[in-house]
């Protein structure tokens, strides 16, 4: 192994091992060694086998199924947690995307400004857009509870349906705030220093020489890390919150508001605050877009990309497991790009019936998908995973699969 | 809206899942008056006269806001007019959508596609048929009239099988609604995906570049002969519709399924077979929307997709389960839409729609014509 290897095989380690940390039951001094050592292991052993491109493209599959599994999550704390029937993702995500990008990105100038237009450009560090889109979602959902959460589950579903169109036309038609109909280019990449040629300054001299033979386009390998620390941090804090009291609130809200109320929990107030939560993972979600396309238009939050999508995740990995929604994520999206090489390899038998069926193939795609999602409802309505029905922080993680009766 | 929370609860009995076995909201109501003023001028809001007034200020307050710029009082007559004939073309949709919302108590996320078939299979139907002559002032010939005739039922039987294969099998199951929805939203993408297939992304007109010369009618109000003819039809369709509900047996079947199904069922009514019809009638219902909407605009396969919230709007607005209401209430929907064009970018024709439902599911949640609680 050269060392651009090695360089690749350590940032390919970093998401296994905390898939690692995950899968693992050992007591935690065993398990973090135990976790690094295959993590590393798998990931040398992937670089080393598998050629350049394959390597790359299973990395850019993994980031988008990344952000995906962060979408998914939001749902899942929506809709697997409190039960709000929220068929806008594509709203949050398009605001999370855009507002992160004008946050990290800077004002046009020059020639660029006739052609350019965005309502302001703070040039702020990547972080700092993360935070901004979460807070303008949350902000944005809350705004959209108040009035919205009072209604029938049924009429949720068409309501914020609505409000992702009416947010999506107005990023489509107000050109001063994020460009309009033209996308916004050049979103600036976190750390995109350590892949070009003079490093980063802050970066010692032994770890610049070392990330040397990374060139550009090498760019997603980090950016794999970035992705799966924030799937990691935001799965963690749901396990979290899903088995503390204030989870278990909220599942006695979906399950029996009624009831709830009388156990003296507010229930308005508990379905606004999931829903917010829920919001600002996907506003994480859409920060984390922006910087790997680069260039997002109001066209990348269609109802289909970014809603219907990502409820077939959830559907398919199991609503209300966290496990579950990353899980959908990871097997939807891999449908979804495969169909891309089936929907090719079935283009010469297409062709034979007609030439213009054959240019149609790509749709094929949306034919698949939507075959699958009824697939699923029909035969699979629970999931792959389901969900854990007691939870609390001082339980064992599994229990039993009897629980012993106590006599009385 | 100015509403103490003591009713908080009360108010919560409109989110209960089965709306029409749920008199909390009537109750509510019921007894505001005896809760004084405030409670009184809640109720008033609430009432259908209420939202009525409500939507007229919203209409006025657009006047004013369009004759604040440089648009002349007739050129806003004119989108009026405008918006009564698109009116007509939601209502079709929308009354499919009220049909099936009340008699299987799910929002059919598909529907819009069930209109752009309609408008595929018209327009296909005509690439078949001989151009015929122009009749009289309108644009098309008797080929259109032909084709309309076709896709009515072919799109009614494309809703029946979707039925059968999909949405009988989950009401065995005796399937949660979120299930419903998450199939009729699968199977819009099927559908479209359909139609991408069959007929590509590109836009097709009924008749390429074919003149279609503006009628000036009194109070220079400024309309195609074409679309006077959608608007006639529209409206003869709906009475078909209100006689078919009224005065014939299926259609008594229909509402006593639409009320409630069980007891329906014990009185004899075969309720699969109602829903059977049920589903050709909004398919047919939303074929002949599509196919009158190609007339005055282009083809593509979004168009469903674009029509389906200003169709959910007016059925939510008019109440559902109530054909009268989806009538009044697309055009509502219509007229907004095309009247804020007089002072806003045109794009945001459906999101006035879509806030004018907000504010509709919020003050009264059951429509103006349809029953408290529901």
């Amino acid at each position: 192994m050269i060392q651009e290897q090695w360089v690749k095989a350590i940032f390919v380690a970093i998401p296994l091992v905390l898939i690692g940390l995950r899968l693992i039951r050992l007591h935690w001094a065993l398990r973090i060694p135990a976790a690094a050592a295959c993590g590393f292991a798998v990931a040398v052993l992937l670089v080393a086998m598998l050629p350049t491109g394959i390597l790359a493209y299973l990395v850019s599959f993994s980031i988008m199924a990344g952000i995906y599994a962060i979408l998914s999550l939001g749902l899942n704390s929506q809709w697997g947690l409190t039960g709000h029937l929220n068929f806008g993702i594509a709203g949050f995500f398009a605001i999370g995307a855009f507002t992160s990008a004008l946050f990290t990105m800077s004002m046009p100038t020059g020639l660029l400004a006739n052609y350019a237009k965005q309502a302001f450009g703070l040039e702020m560090p990547f972080l700092v857009g993360v935070l901004a889109a979460a807070i303008v979602a949350g902000l944005v959902a809350f705004l959209i509870a108040i009035p919205v959460l009072k209604l029938r589950e049924d009429y949720l579903a068409i309501a914020t349906l609505g409000i992702a169109e009416v947010i999506r036309l107005a990023f489509q038609n107000e050109r001063w705030l994020a460009n309009g109909p033209q996308p916004l280019r050049g979103i600036p990449r976190p750390l995109s220093c350590l892949v070009e040629d003079p490093a980063c300054a802050w970066l010692p001299d032994s770890l610049a020489t070392w990330l040397t033979p990374l060139a550009q386009r090498d760019y997603i390998f980090p950016y794999l890390v970035i992705v799966a620390v924030f799937v990691a941090v935001i799965y963690v804090a749901l396990e979290r919150i899903s088995r503390s009291p204030w989870g278990r609130a909220l599942r006695a809200v979906r399950e029996e508001e009624a009831s709830a109320a009388m156990n003296g929990k507010n229930v308005a107030s508990l379905r606004v605050q999931s829903f917010v939560v829920g919001g600002v993972i996907m506003g994480i979600a859409g920060a984390l877009y922006g910087p790997y396309v680069i260039s997002i238009s109001y066209s990348h939050f269609r109802p289909l990309f970014a809603t219907f999508l990502v409820w077939v995740m959830l559907m398919l990995g199991g609503s209300g497991n966290n496990r579950g929604a990353i899980l959908g994520a990871f097997i939807i999206w891999g449908v979804w790009s495969g169909t891309a090489f089936l929907a090719d390899a079935i283009t010469p038998l297409l062709s034979l019936i007609s030439d213009d069926f054959a240019s149609r193939s790509p749709y094929l795609r949306w034919m698949l998908v939507a075959i699958l999602l009824e697939l699923i409802v029909l035969y699979r309505p629970k999931g792959l995973l389901q969900e854990q029905k007691v939870v609390s922080l001082f339980l064992p993680r599994e229990l039993p699969k009897k629980v012993p009766r106590t006599k009385t | 809206m100015s509403e103490p929370g003591v009713d908080r609860p009360a108010d919560r009995g409109a989110g209960a899942p089965s709306p029409q076995h749920d008199d909390t909201d009537d109750l509510a109501m019921a007894e505001a008056p005896r809760r004084g003023a405030g409670k009184r001028i809640t109720a008033l809001v609430h009432s259908r006269v209420g939202v009525i007034v409500l939507v007229v200020a919203i209409f006025f307050a657009m006047w004013l806001l369009g004759g604040a710029q440089p648009v002349a009082t007739r050129q806003l007559l004119t989108l009026a007019v405008w918006g009564v004939m698109l009116g007509g073309v939601l209502a079709l949709g929308s009354i499919g959508l009220t049909l099936i919302y009340g008699v299987l108590k799910f929002p059919n996320f598909s529907h819009g596609a069930l209109v752009a078939i309609g408008a595929y299979t018209a327009f296909a139907v005509m690439a078949v048929l001989p151009e015929g002559p122009r009749l009289g002032p309108f644009s098309f010939g008797w080929e259109f009239l032909a084709a309309l005739v076709v896709a009515m039922p072919v799109v009614g039987l494309v809703a029946l099988a979707v039925d059968r294969v999909i949405y009988r099998r989950l009401r065995n199951q005796n399937a949660a609604l979120v299930l419903f929805a998450m199939a009729s939203l699968g199977m819009a993408f099927f559908l479209r995906s359909g139609i991408y297939m069959i007929w590509g992304p590109d836009f097709h007109f009924f008749y390429q570049g074919r003149p279609n010369p503006a009628l000036n009618l009194p109070f220079n109000v400024r309309v195609q002969a074409d679309q006077l003819f959608i608007l006639a039809l529209a409206l003869a369709l709906v009475l078909l519709v209100y006689l078919l509900l009224t005065r014939t047996r299926m259609g008594k079947a229909m509402r006593a399924t639409a009320d409630n199904p069980q007891l329906a069922q014990v009185r004899g009514i075969d309720t699969e077979r109602v829903i059977a019809w049920t589903w050709v009638l909004s398919g047919a219902l939303a074929a002949a929307g599509g196919a009158m909407y190609g007339l005055t605009s282009q083809l593509r396969p979004e168009m469903g997709f674009w029509l389906l919230l200003p169709m959910f709007a007016g059925t939510i607005m008019g109440g559902i389960g109530s054909p009268l209401g989806a009538l009044v209430g697309a055009m509502i929907i219509g007229i907004v839409t095309q009247m804020s064009a007089a002072f806003l970018n045109p794009a945001y024709g459906p999101a006035i729609a879509f806030i004018l439902m907000i504010v509709m599911l919020i003050l009264r949640p059951q429509g103006l014509f349809g029953k408290p609680g529901g």
